[in-house]
């Protein structure tokens, strides 16, 4: 089978999209979204654990076998997790004070799970660390859209205290849209995670119909 | 067969945890005293917030005295010593807030006048709550200089409990809390002021005897 990376890249990002395609991990994304800079560092600590991850199942996937391999995917991507958290707390620890909340939550995300079974445990290390690649930047991309809805509806601000995570070069992304103290305090707290998520699924499936595509049949399951 | 089988698998899993528990191991091995490090300039740098570097000349985060609150916890002392006198004291006090506790970082001299308070952490309501933050605003900053019997004990409640210390709009739980968290780390300064002076006691002995040996 040849590998079209082009096709891996728009199914991870936009057709089969993580959260706003799959569904999955939700937990992160409910939970992580209440500033457009943590859903992106959210975003980008979980890419990063994925391309680790899935290279590492498609390396070993020749030998497991099909009955132990849920545990040997929960070695790995607990694996992967730990050796992150240890070397940015070691080695990038300004960063590290920022993100250090988000990364032990990627082990509960469906989401690598979800690739390891249906690409990396099939197919050869390079197009299972795209494909990985790939669904983490899709990830990344809808925490932050997310992420952004909601702290400009709630507090007013977009990108605030991104400089933190991304270096004192980005402090020109911190912008305030809206006066102080004039935000919904709803949608920084959980339901507005909810109501965010729930808008931008509609969003996207507007545009695909609009544009004429079926919606594809992996969301099936999350249709009525 | 079957048994064979389940063998075989536990054998796999076996192995997988053999290897990657091995990797995990050496990462240990190579970032542990990192993290430490690590760990130990977080403490410096909180530390540093609530005592000024004016005052102490040794290391806040190794001179440290471990003492007994009321309730029977540790509570960990950093002491500020200049020429190896105490001239403050750092501990950290907490009390519940509207979700979970909120932990103060409180530097105190030796008359009981707060150097300087931070809250270290906390999980109160986003935007209401998260005032008492430095970076969030200047409230926490009113502490300093302050002491018990200035303002008296009874005035350190908040305006709504007829204290002298202002709420915030929307939320009066959360600077409760904290003004209670400092009142009562100020009671456990003067509770344990014998022992935090014995401490320099101590020290001043070592140095002596060792100025002592010196020149002989």
């Amino acid at each position: 089978m040849t590998t079209d990376y082009r096709t891996l890249a728009r199914e991870g990002i936009w057709t089969n999209n993580g959260v706003l395609s799959m569904m999955l991990g939700l937990c992160p994304t409910m939970a992580m979204t209440n500033s457009a800079t943590n859903g992106l560092g959210m975003g980008l600590a979980t890419a990063a654990v994925m391309t680790a991850s899935t290279l590492l199942v498609s390396i070993f996937r020749n030998h497991f076998s099909q009955e132990v391999r849920i545990p040997v995917f929960v070695l790995i991507i607990a694996t992967t997790v730990t050796i992150v958290d240890m070397c940015m707390n070691a080695w990038m620890h300004e960063l590290y004070k920022v993100l250090g909340l988000f990364i032990p939550l990627i082990v509960v995300n469906c989401l690598p799970f979800a690739r390891f079974e249906m690409f990396s445990a099939k197919n050869s290390p390079l197009p299972s660390m795209a494909d990985g690649f790939f669904m983490g930047v899709g990830f990344t991309l809808a925490l932050t859209v997310i992420g952004a809805v909601r702290e400009i509806t709630g507090s007013g601000t977009l990108f605030a205290d991104a400089s933190l995570l991304l270096g004192p070069a980005f402090k020109f992304m911190e912008m305030r849209l809206l006066p102080e103290d004039t935000g919904i305090l709803m949608m920084i707290l959980p339901p507005g995670a909810f109501l965010v998520t729930g808008l931008l699924l509609v969003a996207k499936r507007m545009i695909d119909e609009r544009s004429g595509k079926a919606v594809p049949v992996s969301a099936a399951h999350c249709a009525p | 067969m079957s048994s064979q089988r389940t063998l075989i698998h536990g054998m796999i899993l076996g192995a997988f945890c053999l290897g990657f528990g091995m990797l995990l191991v050496m990462t240990n091995g190579f970032t542990v005293d990192e993290i430490a490090l690590r760990a130990i300039e977080d403490r410096q740098n909180s530390l540093a917030q609530v005592i000024p570097d004016s005052i102490h000349d040794n290391n806040l985060a190794t001179d440290t005295l471990i003492l007994k609150s009321d309730q029977g916890n540790e509570v960990v002392a950093y002491l500020a010593t200049k020429e190896g006198k105490v001239t403050g004291v750092a501990f950290e006090t907490s009390s519940p807030g509207y979700s979970g506790a909120i932990k103060v970082m409180l530097g105190v001299d030796l008359d009981g006048k707060i150097l300087g308070a931070r809250v270290l952490a906390h999980k109160e309501t986003p935007g209401l709550g998260d005032k008492i933050e430095v970076k969030k605003g200047d409230w926490i900053l009113r502490f300093t200089g302050l002491s018990i019997g200035n303002p008296p004990l009874d005035k350190w409640k908040v305006k709504k409990d007829g204290g002298q210390f202002d709420q915030f709009a929307g939320a009066t739980i959360t600077p409760r809390a904290v003004v209670k968290a400092i009142r009562e780390g100020l009671q456990f300064f003067d509770a344990n002021k014998t022992k935090i002076m014995e401490f320099k006691a101590d020290k001043t002995q070592t140095k002596n005897t060792e100025a002592d040996k010196a020149p002989k």
